[in-house]
């Protein structure tokens, strides 16, 4: 089972550029063993340390200033999170403590990976994301996965309404695994292959 | 009601319906990388869950083995990485999926061996936890790119759970000039419509100049559909592609049965797409990116932009408005999935037959698979390399991505036949322009960015 979410409060960091690819999110050269965990302290590796061997922070980098201690939200531009499949991304940023990340886009492979990793990945338009960015960051922000809801505490009267698909949801509300999930539908699994290898038997040839 | 050929793809391999909205598809083929593969392999034995149907699944070694020449079993090309092989390789034989290891004679990079060992067929739906799976839609198959998660739940289940995406055709018409290819087309198309082009759409490329284009250029061509934000990337099968699959079907048995069925893969007439884009062929000339975005490019003799992002220019050392063309390199690079096949080799050996890169580029070829590399040594092609200064290197990604170890110095400059041109993409500082691998060689030889058409003649015994 995973972390649950329903609802979120946190701080805030503004990234707002285009196209962040999953490259600068987590340099392949942070993805050093076969496993999920110990990447957080990859996260940005390129942009956050002056010297990303010697693990020395550059200041100048939005989440290491001290304000962003305990940020919990990225806002971002558009496409975040293009590039490279690597689910190393999202455990990065799991790792790191990023719970949400509102952007105008998202890669797509990224933001499914999102999901499946209990980050939960908002869109909004520029329009939205600029009036959250102008907030003397940072702004602390409450999401409502229940009610698809964004509020912000420094933004009085300012609410946005987000979509997000039943299923996605569903998997982030109650912490489920995909696969258990999946496999209630064996039943159906197993008729669609049966019927299928008499209509392409070419499929069912080894390899 | 008439239908795309991604419809009819995705009714093929609906299994049902799944919550809000989603289907379960059922997936022909599984690849695994050892970067990104490993890890599935291990969380789902971890998960205490096996693999559904083995012969489904085939695990290649690609992205961290070494690119020298008479490389070992375990040897890895950045520090530690041959714990991705050694463990790949383990997970790989206690899963029982079919393994090509770093020794073996198929091996290559994923989306260059899978054609070619008919690993992928029209038809198919083929995934595997690597971005650049879109390719494999040239072959008229529902390919796609996913998570390791995503690769952990297929192997438990045979199924994946995907939400239709909406579609786009992109519609190319006209012929390419002289000079030009699929390479072209797709960072012209990037660089027109933005690296947010294709709006997470299931893309099908279709007109007279993607027809025109060979099997392997229809590869390059949906290899860049990911640049696009493409949810994937098809063309229909005609009969180039049938005549490159026909020997490669292991099941001779079902092959009318199976040939009747591919040639039913293509879009009604009335098919309806959610977006269109037209490109005209015959405006397109060889493109090279200037920026840190595929969408930052542009013909070789252009300008950079104006408007130029202050990020990318203070990134690649360029001004705006400055001139792309004579930039000089340090570095260039030949191979990845995107141009590392035969065609790409031929098409670089023949500028550089007879002419020797400039003094002071590091030039290096890879090419994509074994296989491409003994046809290209049988054509001698390895020879026209070396001769010009070239390494010649074992196949895999190689250089296409840094993942520690030996690389391109920070600040240097590099042209690459590769896919992505990000910041720290090729090593930490280094400057990549991503273009196809003629003006690769043309810019090695000069030693500074130029086309083909630029480099003086060579006399004519040396052309041969
Ligand atoms: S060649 Fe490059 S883009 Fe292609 S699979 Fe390897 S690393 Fe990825």
């Amino acid at each position: 089972m995973r972390e649950k979410l329903l609802t979120h409060t946190g701080r805030s960091a503004v990234l707002l550029l285009d196209n962040v690819d999953t490259d600068q999110i987590i340099p392949s050269r942070e993805m050093k063993r076969v496993d999920r965990k110990g990447l957080g302290e990859g996260l940005f590796a390129g942009w956050r340390y002056a010297d990303a061997g010697a693990r020395v922070e550059d200041p100048e980098f939005v989440l290491n200033r001290q304000e962003q201690t305990g940020t919990t939200i990225l806002i971002a531009g558009k496409n975040f999170g293009c590039g490279s499949s690597r689910e190393h991304a999202a455990w990065a940023l799991n790792e790191y403590g990023i719970r949400v990340i509102v952007a105008e886009s998202f890669g797509e492979i990224f933001h499914g990976n999102c999901i499946r990793n209990g980050i939960l990945p908002i869109t909004l338009s520029a329009e939205d994301i600029a009036t959250l960015a102008s907030v003397t960051a940072p702004a602390d922000l409450t999401v409502d996965l229940v009610a698809q809801t964004v509020t912000c505490a420094d933004l009085p009267g300012w609410q946005r309404n987000f979509e997000i698909s039943g299923f996605a949801k569903k998997l982030l509300m109650e912490g489920l695994d995909p696969i258990a999930l999946t496999l209630t539908a064996n039943d159906e699994i197993e008729s669609f292959f049966k019927k299928d290898a008499v209509q392409r038997p070419w499929v069912y040839s080894a390899a | 009601m008439a239908r795309t050929l991604f419809d009819k793809l995705w009714q093929t391999h609906r299994v049902c319906d799944s919550e809000g909205g989603a289907d379960l598809l059922a997936i022909d083929r599984l690849l695994l990388h050892e970067r990104t593969g490993g890890v599935a392999l291990k969380s789902l034995a971890e998960n205490g869950y096996t693999v559904r149907d083995p012969s489904r699944v085939i695990a290649i070694m690609d992205h961290i083995v070494s690119f020298k020449r008479g490389r070992g079993r375990d040897d890895a090309r950045s520090p530690g990485g041959e714990t991705f092989i050694t463990e790949t390789r383990e997970m790989a034989k206690a899963a029982g999926i079919h393994l090509i290891d770093t020794d073996s004679r198929d091996q290559g990079i994923v989306h260059v061996t899978a054609p070619e060992k008919g690993f992928v067929l029209p038809g198919f739906s083929i995934v595997c936890p690597d971005s650049h799976t879109c390719s494999l839609g040239a072959l008229g198959a529902l390919a796609w790119g996913i998570g390791s998660s995503e690769a952990e739940h297929v192997m438990a289940t045979g199924v994946l759970r995907a939400t239709k995406p909406p579609q786009m055709r992109v519609h190319v018409d006209g012929t390419l000039p002289e000079g030009c290819s699929a390479k072209d087309i797709a960072l012209y198309m990037i660089s027109k419509y933005g690296a947010d082009g294709g709006q997470r759409c299931a893309i099908e490329f279709s007109g007279p100049a993607v027809e025109a284009l060979s099997v392997e250029g229809r590869l390059t061509l949906c290899n860049m559909a990911v640049e696009f934000a493409a949810f994937s990337a098809v063309i229909a099968p005609d009969d180039k592609v049938l005549d490159y699959v026909r020997p490669r079907v292991s099941d001779a048995v079902s092959l009318d049965q199976a040939l009747a069925h591919w040639r039913t893969l293509k879009t009604d007439a009335d098919a309806k797409f959610d977006h269109e884009i037209t490109l005209d062929a015959a405006e397109i000339s060889p493109q090279i990116s200037w920026g840190t975005s595929p969408e930052e490019s542009c013909a070789v003799n252009d300008l950079v932009p104006d408007h130029a992002s202050a990020k990318a220019l203070s990134y690649m050392g360029l001004q705006a408005a400055q001139a792309i063309s004579g930039l000089p390199v340090d570095g260039a690079f030949i191979g990845s999935c995107t141009n590392g096949r035969l065609s790409d080799l031929q098409t670089a050996a023949r500028i550089l037959k007879g002419r020797r890169i400039a003094s002071g580029v590091r030039a290096v070829c890879v090419p994509g698979s074994q296989a491409v590399r003994r046809e290209a040594e049988a054509l001698g092609i390895d020879k026209i390399f070396i001769a010009a200064g070239f390494e010649w290197g074992e196949p895999g990604c190689a250089m296409c991505f840094y993942a520690g170890g030996e690389t391109f110095p920070p600040q240097s400059r590099v042209v690459s036949s590769t896919n992505r041109n990000f910041e720290g993409r090729q090593g930490p500082g280094v400057r990549t322009h991503i273009t196809n691998p003629a003006v690769v060689a043309a810019s090695a030889v000069a030693g500074r960015i130029c086309a083909p058409s630029d480099l003086p003649a060579r006399s004519k015994e040396l052309v041969g």
